[in-house]
């Protein structure tokens, strides 16, 4: 019931968004529908925390601590960036840089991308968790380049078809699953490629099959995640869209095609009883954020920087999850959190900040604090939260990452050390002018809503002090179900 | 070859031309032609699929068979056409690389194709397992296509028959997958396609032509 309600709001949404247009109003109904999916999402989450994991409509929805942690997250976020985008929208609109009846366009792919990547998260059905990232690939393209601008078309090109052909392979990776799959399980369509019944029978699927398929399923999950080196159409999309766009896909998005990754990963490893995936997801992950740590210092436009910063962190994830175990798994996951919380807060200051000053270059972008505080120390303290400062969540997580793969893959641990190091450097030095920086502009006489900013905020502050121990329990189960313990 | 009953050496044939059309493809310059092309690529993956559930008795065969007519073989060439009409985009500009060097590419790929399915097609107890390195064989050489056009819609056509090779490999290896998937597949390639379409005239709307080097100015040192 709550799972239905979970998937039906956000569909309805889009509909009746699609009818309401570009009435003045239309922004409240899409917080709204946002609201009563967030609500929904919640009463799931009670409901696996009191009953435990379930599947439901034949079998092909399955809810576990693992996916209804990143539905309640995205269900949240997707929330705080309808508020955000409320007022945003409106004065892009009034600037003119967004046409009046491009708003119904924006506001119904929202929806439908939510949706698109909450059926993802709960579906059951390996090939329907295929068709769902498509469909939230294909939600977002036209959103992209939502501003008509040459460079937001070519944006929009470069993640249309970059992502198609990387999704491609991960087509052909679930074909050669569920070659695998039918072998054991029998070739009854409906039951062979839902995940419950593979995890069951992995230990018997075909090794040499499945390695192949991994390959395949990575490098199509990969593209979405950002991995480099497949992260090209990242910081493009990441510049060019509109801000709140830029905030779901690197907060919500790539969580998802992480999670992907991750499900086919347990699927594998237990087939192959080899290290070979842990060290393919290693690879990715330290390629991606060493790579991400050097193209941090070249930056110049504000939004680029932080989705660069997008694929450290996904490299740092994926790193996480290659090593597995109970501890680095339990980071991951508060990672994913963390990172997702923070980085859509500094979107939003940084859609704010370069409203006000009507660029995304960051030399351009000089002072916040003095034009408007709120802006300034909004983006200071998410820049900080994000470099792994103490006391956010951000290094609590970070530090488990790093303990761990001390203990476990000491190699790692220099190599991730320097790429972090550098990767706080190139950042702060791009920051700290920004916020702080000398300018001639003046005060800003109303002072933007950033509630989204720092209820973000005081999460991730609040996951870096002291973890609830509800939550964390939570963590650890997810942790648990995905070591396969 | 004398011990295969009609239906499969039927069959093989029907792999063996799938294969030249993505050669033909590859070589081939003049977009509305590679429309056709990609019709009847379609086209052969219909009557494959078609004869397959004759064979097998699937009825799910059937549908799909149906459901590519009608997506793969009718409505994308028909909507491709009517793009490439409006937009006035009929020939592709030279290819990045020489044809001829394209094609001898392609021969490589299609021997590390077979190399490649040789594991699967051993397990596979399917009939018609030796489509397996052939459907691998299509989609690296759509993908050989892909890189090296310059035009959008030589892409566009280009990631369609990639996704033709990829259905001929689920029926050559499992005789198709299930049916819940196919839809949402076919849903996906045809919301992709009306994308596809707005953003078109969105990019000719901004650059007056579809030529992607107008799409090249986000370099990292912008």
């Amino acid at each position: 019931m709550e799972l239905l309600a979970l998937l039906a709001f956000p569909v309805l949404g889009a509909a009746v968004l699609a009818v309401v247009g570009a009435r003045r109003w239309a922004p409240e109904v899409n917080v709204g529908f946002s609201a009563a999916t967030f609500a929904a999402a919640c009463a799931l989450t009670s409901r696996v925390i009191g009953d435990g994991s379930f599947t439901a409509f034949g079998e092909q929805f399955f809810i576990d601590a693992f996916n209804v942690f990143l539905v309640t997250l995205t269900a949240f976020v997707s929330l705080t960036t309808s508020l955000f985008s409320r007022p945003y929208m409106r004065i892009e609109s009034e600037h003119g840089r967004v046409r009046p009846q491009h708003l119904r366009l924006y506001h119904s792919m929202y929806q439908l991308f939510i949706a698109a990547m909450l059926l993802a998260l709960t579906s059951n059905n390996m090939g329907m968790l295929w068709v769902a990232m498509e469909a939230a690939t294909l939600s977002t393209v036209l959103l992209v380049t939502l501003y008509r601008t040459p460079a937001s078309l070519e944006a929009g090109w470069k993640y249309f078809i970059l992502c198609s052909v990387g999704i491609a392979q991960a087509l052909f990776g679930t074909i050669l699953l569920y070659f695998a799959a039918e072998r054991v399980l029998g070739g009854s369509g409906m039951t062979a490629l839902l995940w419950t019944n593979l995890n069951e029978v992995k230990g018997q699927l075909e090794p040499e099959v499945l390695t192949l398929a991994f390959v395949f399923l990575l490098v199509g999950y990969g593209t979405k995640v950002g991995l480099a080196p497949l992260h090209n159409w990242l910081p493009d999309a990441h510049a060019e869209g509109p801000t709140p766009i830029s905030a779901v896909l690197s907060g919500l998005l790539l969580n998802v095609a992480i999670y992907a990754v991750v499900r086919c990963k347990v699927l594998v490893e237990g087939s192959l009883q080899s290290e070979l995936p842990s060290r393919m997801l290693m690879a990715f992950g330290l390629l991606s954020v060493v790579l991400a740590a050097l193209f941090l210092w070249r930056q110049k436009d504000v939004k680029r920087l932080f989705a660069y910063s997008s694929i450290e962190h996904m490299g740092i994830i994926t790193f996480a999850f290659g090593m597995g175990g109970a501890v680095a798994n339990f980071a991951a996951l508060l990672h994913m959190t963390v990172h997702s919380l923070t980085k859509s807060a500094i979107f939003y200051s940084v859609g704010h900040a370069a409203q006000k000053t009507g660029t995304q270059t960051i030399d351009d972008i000089r002072g916040l604090v003095t034009v408007s505080p709120t802006v300034g120390w909004g983006l200071m303290m998410g820049t900080l939260a994000i470099l792994g400062m103490p006391p956010f969540g951000v290094f609590a997580s970070e530090f488990l990452i790093l303990t761990t793969a001390m203990r476990q893959e000491p190699w790692s641990t220099p190599i991730l050390l320097l790429a972090l190091g550098i990767a706080f450097a190139a950042v702060f030095r791009r920051v700290q002018p920004m916020v702080f920086g000398e300018t001639t502009a003046k005060r800003l006489p109303h002072s933007p809503a950033l509630l989204p900013v720092f209820a973000h905020l005081a999460l991730v502050l609040l996951l870096g002090v002291s973890i609830p121990p509800y939550l964390a329990d939570w963590y650890r189960m997810a942790a648990e179900l995905i070591s396969g313990q | 070859m004398s011990d295969l009953s009609l239906d499969l050496q039927i069959l093989n044939a029907i792999a063996a031309l799938f294969l030249l059309l993505a050669f033909g493809m590859l070589s081939q310059r003049r977009v509305v032609t590679l429309v056709k092309l990609l019709a009847v690529q379609a086209a052969l993956l219909c009557a494959a699929t078609l004869l397959l559930a004759w064979r097998t008795g699937e009825t799910h065969l059937y549908l799909s068979a149906l459901l590519t007519l009608v997506l793969k073989v009718l409505f994308l060439p028909w909507l491709l056409n009517r793009l490439i009409k409006r937009l006035g985009v009929y020939w592709d500009s030279e290819p990045l690389l020489q044809i001829s060097g394209t094609m001898l590419i392609g021969v490589l790929l299609v021997i590390f194709s077979f190399g490649l399915a040789q594991p699967i097609v051993a397990l596979a107890s399917t009939a018609t397992r030796s489509g397996i390195g052939i459907a691998i064989a299509v989609v690296l050489l759509s993908f050989l296509t892909m890189i090296t056009r310059r035009k959008a819609m030589s892409q566009v056509v280009g990631f369609l028959s990639m996704e033709n090779g990829l259905f001929f490999g689920a029926m050559s290896a499992t005789y198709g997958m299930p049916m819940i998937v196919e839809l949402g597949v076919a849903l996906d390639v045809l919301v992709a396609m009306l994308v596809l379409g707005v953003f078109f005239f969105q990019i000719r709307e901004q650059f007056d032509s579809l030529d992607l080097h107008h799409l090249e100015s986000l370099r990292e040192d912008r």
